[in-house]
């Protein structure tokens, strides 16, 4: 309920927020040890691949190198996540 | 089997010698032979957190370069049984001492000691090398705040590219209050955001202040609620399962008027 109201009357996001979106931000740059050309490469890669399938939002894709816990809960290992947005899926799966 | 403990954090300021000086003790008084090692060359600051400042005669630089035996650079504390601190050397610099060193200096006090705990200095460069050259294992400490988290994560990265696996977390300066009011980040937050291990959570507690004035561990002031959460990381180092603490000091009245009234979201 509170934050409902809050969001009404526009009260600025609590200031630990902002420190947790900001690093979040930042360590995705400080963990792609790798240039953003390397990126860059990937991504286009990626959608070569994918647009064979479906159409995709290219502009909204989103990629991005990151670490995440093991399946054992043990570690860390590192992760590439991508977000890539469907606009339709063709039909002959070509 | 004994175990050498390396803790670190990047940034400087967040409490690695104190952190350093506060377990070691801990560790000694729980009966386990400890020593401390100073590896933060030019900037040594162990030996006055500890108190034992006036006892120094020789340091690290002085062992690797066998100027002395290491035994002869030891420095036992009267205060509590099996704790012995070596002292980084006050005016060379990180480059006086060598990873292989380290290594040969580690495998050395394994045969004497229980655990060894390395205290490392801020920063990536060779000082750092040379406190994690030896380690098994680490702690790396850090603050909730984003410079400190940033950090953090670099480390914990050089961390395991130099294969010293699952690095454990200790918070430190943990403010409940700012919590609360959601000015602080969480434990839950920069877990989330790190992806390690907890191994404790140590309020920002004045007593730390006051007993580094003295030049003694707070761990061993049973009403400090920091020394609480060092005897903690202690027993959970020594592989008992802790539960953490949670600060929360009594409610006040306006705060249960507030959650009677559905005021406080939780």
């Amino acid at each position: 309920m509170l934050l409902d109201l809050s969001k009404i009357f526009g009260k600025p996001k609590n200031s630990k927020d902002v420190a947790k979106e900001r690093l979040k931000l930042v360590l995705i740059h400080d963990r792609a040890n790798v240039s953003p050309q390397f990126l860059e490469m990937l991504k286009s890669e990626i959608i070569k691949v994918i647009t064979n399938y479906m159409d995709v939002d290219e502009s909204a894709l989103e990629i991005q190198l990151t670490r995440t816990k093991s399946d054992d809960g043990e570690s860390v290992v590192p992760a590439l996540y991508a977000n890539i947005p469907i606009k339709n899926i063709r039909n002959s799966g070509k | 089997m004994s175990e050498v403990i390396v803790i670190t954090s990047g940034k400087g300021g967040v409490g690695k010698t104190t952190t350093t000086a506060n377990i070691g003790t801990g560790l000694a008084l729980s009966g386990k032979k400890t020593v401390l090692i100073d590896t933060d060359i030019g900037l040594r600051n162990l030996d006055v957190v500890m108190g034992l400042e006036n006892r120094i005669v020789y340091d690290l630089v002085d062992v690797v370069e066998g100027n002395c035996r290491v035994k002869q650079a030891l420095i036992k504390d009267k205060r509590f049984e099996g704790l012995y601190l070596l002292p980084a050397a006050q005016t060379r610099d990180k480059t006086a001492v060598a990873p292989q060193q380290m290594m040969k200096l580690c495998d050395e006090l394994r045969e004497e000691f229980d655990y060894i705990l390395i205290d490392c200095p801020a920063g990536i460069e060779q000082g750092f090398k040379n406190a994690i050259a030896g380690a098994d294992k680490a702690i790396v400490v850090t603050t909730p705040e984003v410079s400190a988290v940033r950090d953090a994560d670099r480390i914990i990265g050089l961390l395991e590219a130099n294969e010293i696996r699952n690095p454990k977390l200790l918070i430190n300066r943990m403010r409940v209050d700012m919590v609360k009011r959601g000015d602080m980040m969480s434990i839950d937050d920069i877990i989330d955001i790190l992806a390690i291990g907890l191994i404790g959570v140590v309020p920002d507690d004045e007593k730390i202040v006051v007993s580094t004035n003295r030049g003694e561990p707070a761990i061993t002031d049973e009403r400090s609620l920091a020394g609480q959460a060092y005897r903690n990381v202690v027993r959970r180092i020594k592989g008992e399962d802790v539960p953490f603490m949670t600060f929360d000091t009594e409610q006040g009245f306006m705060t249960k008027l507030k959650k009677l009234f559905g005021l406080k979201a939780n």
